[in-house]
């Protein structure tokens, strides 16, 4: 907790979740750690599906934290739809790093290791979950130094300004390279906004409703030239629905 | 030490549509064939018609239906000046595994190659002279023509039930149909699928250029469809989870409930899964097989001998196999000499995205993965090589292929990469944008090719496949030709705004492109320009025969599995009336 004692603005997670007494995810960002009390206490909105019901399978509670910090940055709430911190992103990609993905399914880690032309992809030791793990660390202190504050403990825009940076490959990190670690962290966060909500982002199917798409399970073999250049206005369908 | 079977008298390596197609088409031989297939046994039912399938996290981002790197992958570079490294995870290219390969998830698009493409060599020489051919790339013609694999692309569209229209029946050109193409003896086994917008705005661009647009061939069955073999199809209910996906309804030909099914029904067949063939085995002389050595799904060391073998797994492990097994003399880019190897090739783009205000609905959620117009006005030979500057052209098409979001939330030039603005911008053009895409030959150059890795190696203790591949001056040119047509068609259309793609740099192995490796075993006449023989029979090894695009001498601007198919069916002819009743070359060398 040491890391957080000259942070005014963070909420104390570990106490949070005494005081309300679950096992919830919540958050270190005020506002959105509100919104996050109010569904515990059940007052928010529907009760989330069994692939997003609150808990780390993977994170430790700070690196959820970080992730909700930048994820909240990438995506956020707004009057066009939902933010990727209130669709359950961070429980998706808490459950990828846990699982296989996260572990180095389908990735292979043969040496010799060396870096290459970025047109030869993927050249790191790392599991998905290592590298998520180093790099967490790595934004961390990079972000201690340039603000004194945690990642997660920073405003707004200048967690957007050091998630450009690492974009852009301008930061400089200690362990992983920073532009791979975004894009990791960047692929994950759209993959469960916009994935199924059986993987437990994507909460409600809210980001489907959103962009209009119809979800699974559909037969358009008469829709397709009914609603052509027409809009088709229907409740979207998870895997869950079917389940 | 490996466990020695009793011979077979053939031996299939790989079962998706070629290793499929051989086996069919030998069941009433008699003779006793054993299918080695490295993955599982996957079915309509149950493994597609559940809901589950329908899953992009599982199938397009984790790659179930795909080759696993952790252990089998390649190693590449652009050039011979860098170090190749390992392709750690899949992107560019998705080979299947399983039973049915990349059957189950291809798109399901079924072209007849122009005539063009199987007489590159001559009939541009015969047109231009040999100076047009520029000094690095390979052209060369397939030693079979169109007009010699027509009644096999007839079979393997009736096989498929390809949806489609006849642009040149009998010679005599059809409106609606596409008018370069050679000429087709019978119209396709069912109707084109139905139009999107996509497809009609693509279609009225087109015709306002004085294009020739028609709908794209794809084999998914546009209505319920039973071919000649009494296997039937349902129709396509264009659910937009096709490509990279098995389909619930039988509607996408795949050899998993076509032409497998009837080689099981030979009592003289057997399938084993989970057997992965590290090496073809050759007696002393190095120019008979006599076995294959393969492990099984406990990993026990197995030596199968046989009498011929088939090599039908995908194009890359093809050449894997023929380099480990000393099938052929390797290609070596610094003297020219050598076939095994030789002439690798890749897709090619060019083209724009359009983003329309929210009058016009694309609903590109419903969509197969061939429901796409197109045209061929510069593709083939169609245009003037020295007039545009570039070989092999490109098919301009449009469409959706099912838009499942996480791969699929295009945003205008200039929207930020993330934040609110990002959001609205995703939210705004989800259902209102279309590409306009130039699909584009590759043609074989001496400097791309395939060999075996001197570093890296498989979960078997193999050498990886190495490739070496970058695109050329002529591959740029046609990229940007692409997206010059591509924006004129755009700007006909009005929409908001347009973005204008094209390649730049070096070809790069990580976003996806097209699963469309092709080369490594041409065929050909000359065995010193080809490992195979216009039946697909090795040269040096008689009793192999090599199926798949392996055996393209460059990539075309068209999707390749029709070919693919047509010369499963042509090599299975060769063999049954020819090789069987007196085993030995088919071709004189």
């Amino acid at each position: 907790m040491s890391k957080r004692n000259d942070d005014e603005c963070a909420v104390d997670r570990r106490n949070f979740l005494k005081v309300i007494g679950v096992a919830s995810v919540s958050t270190t960002i005020p506002g959105v750690a509100i919104a996050a009390e109010t569904t515990a206490m059940g007052h928010g909105h529907a009760a989330p599906a069994l692939g997003s019901r609150p808990g780390y399978v993977f994170l430790n509670l700070d690196e959820g934290g970080f992730i909700e910090a930048a994820i909240d940055v990438l995506i956020p709430s707004d009057s066009t739809g939902p933010g990727a911190v209130e669709s359950g992103v961070v429980i998706y990609i808490d459950r990828q790093l846990g699982g296989a993905y996260g572990s180095g399914a389908r990735l292979y880690l043969q040496g010799p290791f060396q870096e290459g032309e970025p047109e030869q992809g993927y050249q790191l030791p790392f599991t998905p979950a290592e590298l998520i793990k180093a790099g967490i660390a790595d934004v961390d202190a990079y972000a201690l130094e340039k603000h004194q504050k945690n990642f997660a403990a920073l405003s707004l825009g200048d967690r957007d300004a050091i998630l450009k940076e690492l974009d852009e490959g301008k930061a400089t990190l200690a362990t992983v390279p920073a532009k791979i670690f975004f894009g990791h962290l960047w692929s994950l966060t759209q993959e469960g906004y916009f994935g199924d909500p059986i993987h437990g982002g994507n909460t409600d199917k809210a980001v489907w409703k959103m962009i209009g798409f119809p979800g699974v399970g559909n037969i358009y073999t008469d829709a397709i030239l009914e609603y052509r250049n027409k809009p088709y206005p229907v409740e979207p369908q998870s895997i869950q629905d079917f389940s | 030490m490996a466990t020695k079977l009793k011979p077979v008298d053939i031996v299939i390596v790989g079962l998706g549509w070629t290793g499929g197609i051989m086996a069919k088409e030998l069941a009433d031989t008699g003779l006793r064939i054993v299918a080695l297939e490295r993955g599982i046994q996957r079915d309509t039912d149950p493994d597609f018609v559940s809901v589950t399938k329908d899953d992009e996290v599982r199938y397009v981002r984790r790659n179930e239906l795909m080759q696993d790197v952790t252990k089998e992958t390649i190693t590449f570079r652009n050039n011979t000046s860098q170090t190749a490294l390992p392709m750690r995870r899949l992107g560019s290219f998705l080979p299947g595994d399983g039973v049915g390969g990349a059957g189950v998830h291809w798109a399901g698009i079924t072209w007849r190659w122009m005539e063009w493409d199987h007489e590159a060599y001559t009939r541009t020489v015969d047109r231009y002279g040999k100076s047009i051919i520029p000094a690095d790339m390979q052209l060369q013609d397939w030693g079979v023509t169109y007009a010699e694999l027509e009644p096999y692309y007839e079979k393997f569209e009736m096989l498929c039930g390809t949806s489609g229209k006849a642009g040149n029946l009998n010679g005599k050109i059809v409106e609606g149909g596409n008018p370069f193409e050679g000429l087709r003896k019978s119209e396709y086994p069912t109707e084109p699928l139905v139009r999107t917008q996509a497809n009609l705005l693509f279609e009225k661009a087109a015709r306002e250029r004085g294009l020739h647009p028609f709908p794209q061939p794809s084999s998914t069955a546009s209505q319920p469809y039973t071919n000649p073999d009494g296997i039937d199809f349902g129709q396509c209910h264009y659910c937009g989870f096709c490509e990279q996906f098995g389909c619930e309804a039988n509607a996408k030909a795949s050899p998993h409930f076509t032409v497998i099914p009837l080689a099981k029904k030979n009592p003289n067949f057997e399938l084993r899964t989970r057997s992965r063939v590290l090496k073809i085995n050759l007696d002393s002389t190095g120019k008979k097989a006599v076995s294959v050595t393969y492990l099984d799904a406990r990993g026990n060391e197995i030596e199968q001998p046989a009498d011929l073998i088939i090599l039908s797994a995908y194009q890359l492990s093809n050449v894997h196999l023929m380099l480990l097994s000393g099938i052929g003399q390797p290609y070596d880019p610094a003297t020219g000499q050598g076939v095994v190897g030789r002439g690798y090739t890749y897709t090619n783009s060019g083209g724009a995205t359009l983003y329309f205000d929210e009058n016009t609905h694309m609903n590109p959620f419903m969509a197969t993965g061939g429901t796409s117009s197109v045209c061929d006005d510069f593709n083939g030979d169609v245009y003037d090589f020295a007039e545009l500057g570039f070989i092999g052209g490109h098919q301009l098409s449009a469409g959706h292929q099912g838009a499942r979001p996480i791969g699929y939330h295009p945003t205008p030039k200039g929207t930020p990469k993330w934040g609110s603005e990002w959001k609205a911008a995703v939210a705004r053009s989800y259902n209102h944008t279309m590409g306009i895409g130039g699909s584009g030959a590759v043609m074989a150059y001496k400097q791309n090719y395939l060999d075996l890795d001197p570093t890296y190696k498989d979960a078997f203790g193999r050498p990886l496949l190495r490739m070496t591949f970058d695109y050329t001056e002529n591959e740029y040119k046609m990229s940007n030709h692409a997206a010059d047509v591509a924006v004129e068609m755009a700007k006909t259309l009005n929409p908001k705004s347009f973005t204008r793609n094209t390649k730049s740099g070096p070809y790069s192995i990580v976003p996806y492109q097209s699963t469309h490796n092709m080369g490594g075993a041409l065929m050909g006449t000359d065995r010193s320009t080809s490992a195979l023989n216009q039946y697909l029979q090795s040269w040096d090894v008689p009793n192999v025969f090599v199926l798949g695009a392996t055996s393209f001498s460059h990539n075309s601007g068209k999707n390749p599995t029709g070919p693919v198919g047509a010369l499963a069916l042509w090599a299975a002819d060769a063999v049954k009336n020819r090789y069987l009743k007196n085993p030995g070359p088919l071709a004189p060398s």
